[in-house]
């Protein structure tokens, strides 16, 4: 069992999203007392009837003066079993940018969904880009249960609505939970109130979700990211290269390939502070010695002779655009950051410009606005060493950052080389 | 065999892969050490991240001139055992300069002072990045701050133009004069950090152990007897058994009343605990709702 589970929850307050964390927090003995008193203190302040949970993921004074969630925040919790790493998003302002940068590392999704609204407009989007952004598993919480008398019909009447909408996308693993966040039903412990209900609390849910298959063990891939040459008497000669795996199980021993270069070699040793490892694979940082001299430098990448990643300059991807001091059109140039490689395109082409909520594909579109999605293509100044999104999260993945401001511009999902 | 890493090993993989990317990308960087837990433990991931070389950058110390001595001895010890060039910027110097003025009275206090002399240290050596120890489960300002930090020419933080950050991709590109701070340990919590210690056998100041020390109370916290302090009515002098759950300025650096003198006997404490370690120690974030928020936004770690 993989001990860290990271997962990413987006929703407005009135969903219960915030009450729901509070209670995971609260109950997981998470929150502390001068945090509750604080939040006790502000709300107080704040005239609101209840204790405001929502205060406590909501960090800076703009949020709080305006009520409103401005950023993903990250939160914490621990149980014997597993450590939690929470990406919370906010519902409303720039929320498609924010719930792609919380999904980017996520391994769960947790979707709200009103027993007495159903699936709306909402649920979509979120499950939408938990698919896009490829999160291996969504868990639907169908919340307010006390408020439908607990009433199984309801909970199944959202489960097949969601579960119709889900079969247009791309979804490994979907589960649904009956709750009430607010009583705390089904949170942590099993609900009394829901004897029809068979499965597990959302605790015990996320303790037991099986992730070590969700990484890709099969294909090496190992990008470069620092040359280590200690230049001492006692390490007059070593020359290591420093990177984090994304992808495989390297050994001493194993034939590899250089990129660009093209050079073969093998691999002498896999070393760490603690010394050489017998293997290594994703996400460890370890440092890789080869038995022939080859001249490598960052941003190259280490794989194996029979299982290359795609060596190209001209990429289709899914974008999420996320300036809002302007959009993407063709011609455009920007710098493209791809596992420790760096460069520039030219984005070439606008496929289409896909509308979140309908999943229609608009292809006269000529521009990628401020939160929204869309296929591109583009052409890199170097060959990029890349493999399909949905094979690899790591080599599939780049961010683009506009030249001038330095801002990060865009988030892309590689689907592989433009043909043609 | 299982392809599986224990949550220390992964939040350490990733820290590390933060502090390579820093090495790759930057000029100058330097990593800010205080001689508390989490820079000691941030120096021993630069450490590991670069074995068997060196670390390819400095270390820096603010130094408010108002410290415990064994924190003292400790970072001239540790940073010599790793062979790491230590610079001090020293905010007695920053105040002989007339560049912030003293703050006066039985509330004294460096700690606002030290963003001057940490700002000074950065434009006087040209850093670009700079390694704090900051986690985001310590404070809710922390909460939202990337890993990579954008700061503007005045160090100045702005919560609502931060960059997204996705993946382990991170967007080194500053322009002259601007830096970014870097929190490699962003995922660690208190009990992780403490984990990480007892896991790896790392030494830590003698001052988060229980001892005995002169102490008096102040706004519901315990303060040691000190010579930078003028004590207000009432506040008497006594001795208790205590231990520091944070390490930094002596003058609003709170002890609190432990029994607790083995690393397992603090984590064991941590896990129960029911106030957060600034919350129960730090007079600095008590000012008010926004403190931390605050002072980031003027430059401060």
């Amino acid at each position: 069992m993989s001990e860290i589970l990271r997962f990413a929850t987006a929703g407005s307050v009135d969903d219960g999203k915030s009450t729901l964390i509070g209670r995971l927090l609260y109950d997981t003995k998470s929150i502390f007392e001068d945090q509750m008193e604080a939040v006790e203190r502000t709300s107080e302040k704040m005239g609101t009837e209840h204790v405001n949970l929502a205060l406590l993921t909501d960090g800076l004074r703009a949020e709080r003066e305006q009520g409103i969630t401005i950023d993903v925040a990250y939160r914490y919790f621990a149980t014997p079993k597993r450590k939690f790493i929470i990406a919370d998003t906010p519902g409303h302002t720039q929320y498609t940018r924010n719930m792609v940068t919380g999904a980017s590392t996520a391994d769960v999704a947790l979707i709200l969904v009103d027993a007495r609204n159903g699936v709306i407009e909402q649920s979509r989007r979120h499950s939408f880009i938990a698919s896009l952004l490829r999160i291996p598993h969504i868990v639907v919480c169908v919340n307010k249960m006390d408020l439908v008398d607990y009433d199984e019909e309801a909970f199944n009447k959202v489960k097949e609505e969601f579960r119709e909408f889900a079969m247009r996308l791309e979804v490994p693993d979907l589960s649904f939970i009956p709750v009430s966040a607010l009583v705390g039903d089904n949170v942590v412990d099993k609900s009394a109130n829901m004897p029809w209900y068979e499965g597990p609390s959302l605790l015990t849910h996320l303790e037991t979700i099986h992730t070590a298959s969700d990484r890709n063990m099969v294909d090496v891939r190992f990008p470069v990211q620092y040359v280590i040459r200690p230049m001492s008497d006692e390490y007059h000669d070593y020359r290591g290269y420093a990177g984090t795996v994304a992808g495989g199980v390297m050994k001493p021993g194993d034939d590899v390939v250089v990129l660009p270069s093209g050079f073969e070699s093998i691999i002498k040793s896999i070393d760490t502070f603690e010394g050489p490892v017998d293997e290594a694979f994703a996400p460890m940082a370890v440092t890789v010695r080869l038995n022939d001299e080859i001249d490598i430098s960052r941003g190259d990448m280490i794989c194996r002779p029979n299982n290359q990643p795609i060596v190209t300059q001209d990429v289709d991807a899914m974008i999420c655009w996320m300036d809002e001091t302007q959009s993407l059109s063709p011609r455009k140039k920007y710098a493209i950051k791809h596992t420790s490689r760096a460069a520039r395109v030219m984005i070439k082409d606008i496929n289409y410009r896909l509308d979140i909520n309908t999943l229609h594909r608009d292809e006269e579109a000529t521009e990628i606005k401020l939160n929204e999605i869309g296929r591109i293509s583009f052409r890199s100044t170097l060959p990029l060493f890349v493999d399909e999104y949905r094979r690899n999260r790591e080599t599939g993945s780049f961010v683009l950052i506009d030249e001038a401001s330095n801002a990060t511009v865009a988030a892309g999902m590689i689907l592989g080389e433009t043909a043609g | 065999m299982t392809y599986e890493l224990s949550h220390l090993r992964e939040l350490e993989a990733e820290s590390i892969h933060i502090m390579r990317e820093v090495a790759a990308e930057f000029e100058n960087p330097a990593l800010m050490f205080s001689g508390g837990k989490d820079s000691i433990v941030m120096l021993r991931l630069a450490e590991k991240a670069f074995a068997p070389a060196k670390i390819p950058y400095p270390v820096l110390h603010v130094d408010t001139g108002h410290n415990f001595p064994e924190v003292i001895d400790f970072r001239d010890r540790r940073t010599a055992e790793v062979g790491a060039r230590l610079i001090v910027a020293s905010v007695q110097d920053t105040i002989n300069a007339g560049r912030v003025v003293e703050e006066t009275g039985a509330r004294a206090s460096r700690n606002r002072l030290q963003t001057t002399t940490l700002l000074d240290a950065i434009e006087e050596h040209r850093f670009d990045a700079l390694f704090g120890g900051a986690r985001r489960d310590e404070e809710k300002a922390r909460a939202k701050e990337r890993v990579y930090s954008f700061r503007d020419d005045f160090g100045q933080w702005d919560p609502k133009a931060q960059r997204p950050e996705l993946w382990n991709l991170y967007n080194g590109r500053i322009k002259m004069g601007e830096h970014i701070r870097v929190f490699p340990i962003s995922n660690w919590t208190e009990l992780d950090i403490w984990q990480y210690i007892a896991d790896d056998g790392i030494e830590i100041p003698s001052i988060y152990f229980a001892h005995k020390r002169n102490v008096f109370e102040r706004d519901g916290m315990l303060l040691a007897e000190n010579d930078f302090v003028e004590r207000m009515e009432g506040e008497n002098v006594y001795e208790e058994v205590v231990r520091y759950r944070t390490v930094g300025d002596i003058t609003i650096t709170g002890a609190v009343e432990s029994g607790a003198d083995t690393v397992e006997k603090i984590i064991e404490e941590v896990a129960a605990t029911r106030q957060t370690e600034r919350g129960a120690t730090r007079a600095d974030d008590r000012v008010s709702e926004a403190a931390m928020e605050d002072r980031k936004k003027e430059g401060y770690f």
